[in-house]
């Protein structure tokens, strides 16, 4: 199989425009006659919800949650970035571009990145005539903050709470074309299954979670927009419900995933402080402005740290990268966090964690200053630890954030299955091995608003659809098999809960697959995932019935469809002999310690098509061609 | 510690519920009031008992999903807190709590302690938003919106939509949620020009839900975990008064309640 990622001809700065121009549109009066899936309502899947009902389509849109105002990307906290360059200082399309495609350790792909950096701008716009309240200078211009990974201050946010009110501004605009009924919202139901009828992607298997009921949705395209799938290291700073069902019961139907092992572990989280703890609280990383981050410089010192004097302090990102200090981006901070800690230096009753001071950026803009900047996040620490940020130093440890990888897409974010198109972090387009702060946000909107609108358009009035039934075979043998593993599930009544295996697979992929990987460790995980599967369609337990609302039978699809996932990304991790980005093999490393690319075998996206249980997943390889920004050692020093 | 834990379980609308006595005898101080929960559910899988049901997404008190009553508390003892981050360590050992869902007839029962929170949907699907299709806007720096304008609208912006203020007022008013929408939109220039038809659209599919009526008594603003000003339930009487003032008919005839109701009473 060769990969055609269907990027323009010509210079990059034109390639969107051109590529717009190039696409065939639909008739205004035949839109209302297109049915398309949507699938996850947060940034991505609710924009391209509102976006092509206000075109005119007939879209459905599915979510997990009680209201599509719950998705996970409501909990991003920094920002959005944008290249107004409002402040002046240097920003520009340009060096948003160039910025994400080195952030990412050239593992991602040009074009896709440049219209990204383009469409950033207008994110913004369509964000402040929705009404979302950005932060505001006293003249009423935008306010704009530096980010990790950026040395211009080029994101936009609304205090702690830019995912909400991003998500709150496209949930509204989805409630608008809900009343203007161009979409129609479901809500309380899980996507089980993809069918593709006549090699075209034609609808999907969904379950309803309060009633159990199967039902079978057609359309003339499916657009996955289900996040990403941090949650199979079971402790993450995703949201609980988070999961990778939908793309993965995609990629089994055909659809290629792509750098599955690219992971982002994000450097500023609470520590975990215990065996029953379900999930990680993130601190936004714009606290990185305005804190520093040191330990001990002796191993062991269990001192209060305001005991500790100032030269016994080891503030080691400023010692070790003077040029970005403490704003390194997230990879470099996440790893140079463990190995601290790995050296004994590690803070907090577990040895797991590191300060994040902020005494001195007190002293020097008060206390009134820090609060109006971070109140919220502060008070959220305060609450979680009962320690007072203002006076203590916090305690911070790297935690899974959020995974670069997802579904194969080309440059109109259509999968290697015709008619279904893969959004925001569901896909694996445009962070490459490392994302750069306030980039989700981004790219979920601009894939949702900006992107798809144009390209389903293209796909729809190049393409003929045959006239299918709910009832035709390929639909409903889907159900029976997602009706098969449901009643399974339930059959096993074994000895132990879907929490536990998952607790223990997570504990194996962050030992093996987390933040420092080796073939030899790799080896060791596939084995003990694949005898702990083994053991799971043995001996889970999961109770009720499979007719009401039973979170445990939701969570036992998701868990089992997690052991899958996890033994492909270790394979794709130990298949790529080489460190970049969030990907760090102990093989290979600079004397110094970082991350040592190798792009004369290795620059490309590995994109793993499914062959069957037992069978070992096909490599396919989208060679990436760098001819703007030529790839070079990351350095932040 | 050990705590008794009083939990209230209802297979699903149809069914009588009850109140079901567990203790869990495990419980750390740093764990939260759901993680607590956790806990005694898997020790009920555990026994081939079905666990408790409750919602919950972010567990970060930002997706709005959890929410339920301690000792008729909406969201427990701590202000400002979801019960998602609520700690253990404000109770004590022995501790006996009282956990129930939401109670309203526009917030029909699911099961447990989850409840249908759809007819917030509805308030925000008849006009809580600025009718700009994507595509359509001007430099965001061409309207100047001061800091304190712009703080103003983010207080009431700040609303996670959990429904605390429903279940936490005798009266089961959705007044609390509506005009913190109202107000945070109204207060941008942006919202202007939709400012009167908001205000009478969502008010009217609100009262079409089966909410109480406001009568001032603010429990809503006293158990928010976003500490939503009662301002905002002001902010909403007075546009909409003067929304219904002006008697404008184009808008009296175009407003349109969204007509599913979720609560048959």
């Amino acid at each position: 199989m060769t990969l055609d990622a269907r990027i323009p001809s010509g210079p990059i700065e034109q390639a969107w425009d051109k590529a717009r121009f190039d696409m065939k549109l639909v008739n205004p009066a035949n839109k209302r006659k297109h049915n398309l899936i949507v699938v996850g309502s947060g940034l991505a899947g609710a924009s391209a919800s509102a976006s092509l009902g206000e075109l005119g389509y007939n879209v459905k849109c599915f979510c997990f949650q009680d209201s599509p105002r719950r998705a996970h990307s409501i909990a991003a906290q920094g920002g959005i970035n944008a290249a107004k360059n409002y402040p002046n200082d240097g920003e520009s399309i340009y060096r948003l571009f160039y910025d994400t495609v080195k952030g990412g350790d050239f593992r991602a792909r040009e074009a896709n990145i440049y219209r990204l950096a383009e469409i950033s701008n207008h994110i913004i716009d369509q964000c402040v005539a929705q009404g979302v309240p950005f932060a505001r200078e006293y003249g009423g211009t935008l306010t704009n903050r530096s980010f990790g990974g950026a040395q211009v201050s080029r994101t936009f946010y609304a205090r702690g709470q830019t995912g909400q009110q991003l998500l709150l501004g496209a949930y509204q605009a989805l409630e608008r074309q809900v009343h203007a009924g161009t979409v129609t919202m479901i809500p309380r139901t899980e996507m089980l299954d993809l069918i593709v009828i006549d090699g075209q992607a034609r609808g999907i298997v969904a379950r309803n979670l309060v009633t159990g009921k199967f039902t079978v949705h057609i359309a003339d395209a499916v657009v996955l927009a289900t996040g990403g799938y941090g949650n199979v290291y079971y402790l993450s700073t995703n949201a609980k419900g988070s999961n990778a069902t939908a793309i993965w019961r995609a990629y089994k139907r055909g659809a290629l995933f792509a750098n599955p092992c690219f992971t982002q572990i994000h450097p500023t989280c609470i520590p975990v402080s215990g065996e029953y703890q379900s999930k990680l609280t993130l601190m936004s990383e714009s606290l990185r402005n305005d804190g520093r981050i040191w330990v001990p410089k002796t191993k062991g010192d269990k001192r209060p740290p305001n005991e500790i004097p100032e030269d016994e302090r080891d503030y080691y990102l400023e010692r070790r990268y003077p040029s970005f200090g403490n704003l390194v981006p997230r990879d470099v901070a996440s790893r140079n966090a463990k190995a601290v800690c790995d050296e004994g230096r590690g803070v907090g009753k577990t040895g797991l964690g590191v300060y994040l001071d902020f005494s001195e950026a007190i002293a020097r803009l008060g206390e009134k200053t820090i609060r109006e900047r971070y109140g919220n996040l502060f008070d959220m620490y305060q609450r979680i630890t009962d320690e007072d940020p203002y006076k203590a130093p916090m305690r911070i440890y790297p935690a899974i954030h959020y995974t670069m990888g997802g579904l194969w897409v080309d440059y109109q974010l259509q999968s290697t299955i015709p008619g279904l198109f893969v959004l925001g972090e569901a896909n694996f387009s445009d962070h490459g091995a490392n994302r750069l702060g306030a980039s989700a946000l981004m790219q979920g909107l601009s894939d949702g608003y900006f992107i798809i609108p144009y390209t389903v358009g293209n796909y729809l009035a190049t393409n003929k659809f045959a006239k299918v039934g709910e009832s035709h075979a390929e639909a409903q043998s889907a159900v029976t098999i997602a009706q098969q593993k449901i009643d399974k599930l339930l059959s096993i009544k074994g000895k132990r809960t879907v929490d536990s295996f998952h607790r223990e697979l997570g504990k194996i992929l962050w030992d093996y697959c987390g933040m420092a990987r080796t073939a030899e460790g790799l080896e060791k995980a596939i084995g003990e995932i694949r005898a702990l599967r083994d053991e799971y369609w043995h001996n889970v337990t999961v109770p009720g019935s499979g007719d009401d609302l039973n979170q445990s039978l939701e969570k036992a699809g998701r868990v089992a469809d997690f052991f899958e996932l996890a033994e492909l990304m270790c394979i794709d991790a130990r298949d790529r002999n080489e460190s970049c980005g969030g990907h760090f093999r102990e093989e290979h490393q600079t004397p110094e310690g970082e991350a040592q690319r190798d792009d004369e075998h290795y620059s490309y996206v590995a994109a793993w098509g499914y062959r069957g249980r037992d069978a070992a997943p096909e490599l396919t390889k989208e060679p990436l061609e760098f001819q703007y920004v030529h790839p070079s050692q990351r350095s932040y020093k | 510690m050990k705590l008794k834990l009083k939990i209230w379980r209802q297979k699903n609308c149809k069914e009588k519920g009850k109140f079901v006595q567990y203790a869990v005898d495990n419980v750390d101080p740093e764990m939260s009031m759901l993680e607590c929960l956790d806990v005694l559910n898997e020790s009920l899988i555990e026994r081939d008992e079905e666990p408790v049901a409750f919602e919950h997404d972010c567990r970060e008190g930002i997706c709005g999903s959890c929410g339920f009553m301690i000792n008729g508390v909406a969201h427990g003892p701590e202000r400002a807190t979801t019960v998602c981050q609520l700690t253990m360590r404000h109770f004590k050992d022995g501790d006996e709590l009282a956990i129930e869902p939401w109670r309203s007839v526009a917030f029909p029962l699911v099961k447990d302690l989850v409840v249908d929170r759809s007819a917030f949907d509805h308030i925000i699907e008849a006009g809580g938003y600025i009718s700009v299709s994507t595509g359509n806007a001007q430099d965001g720096n061409t309207l100047l919106i001061g800091k304190d304008i712009a703080d103003k609208a983010m207080d009431a912006a700040a609303c996670i939509g959990c429904g605390a203020c429903v279940a936490a007022c005798p009266n089961a008013s959705a007044a609390l949620f509506t005009g913190a929408k109202i107000a945070h939109l109204g207060a941008l220039p942006q919202g202007k020009p939709e400012r009167d038809r908001r205000a009478l659209s969502m008010v009217s599919q609100m009262n079409m839900e089966a909410f109480g009526n406001c009568t001032n008594i603010g429990e809503c603003t006293g158990v928010c975990p976003k500490e939503i000003p009662l301002e905002a339930i002001a902010t909403m009487n007075r546009d909409y008064l003067l929304a219904s003032c002006k008697k404008r008919e184009d808008i009296a005839t175009d407003i349109s309640p969204v007509i599913e109701l979720t609560a048959k009473g």
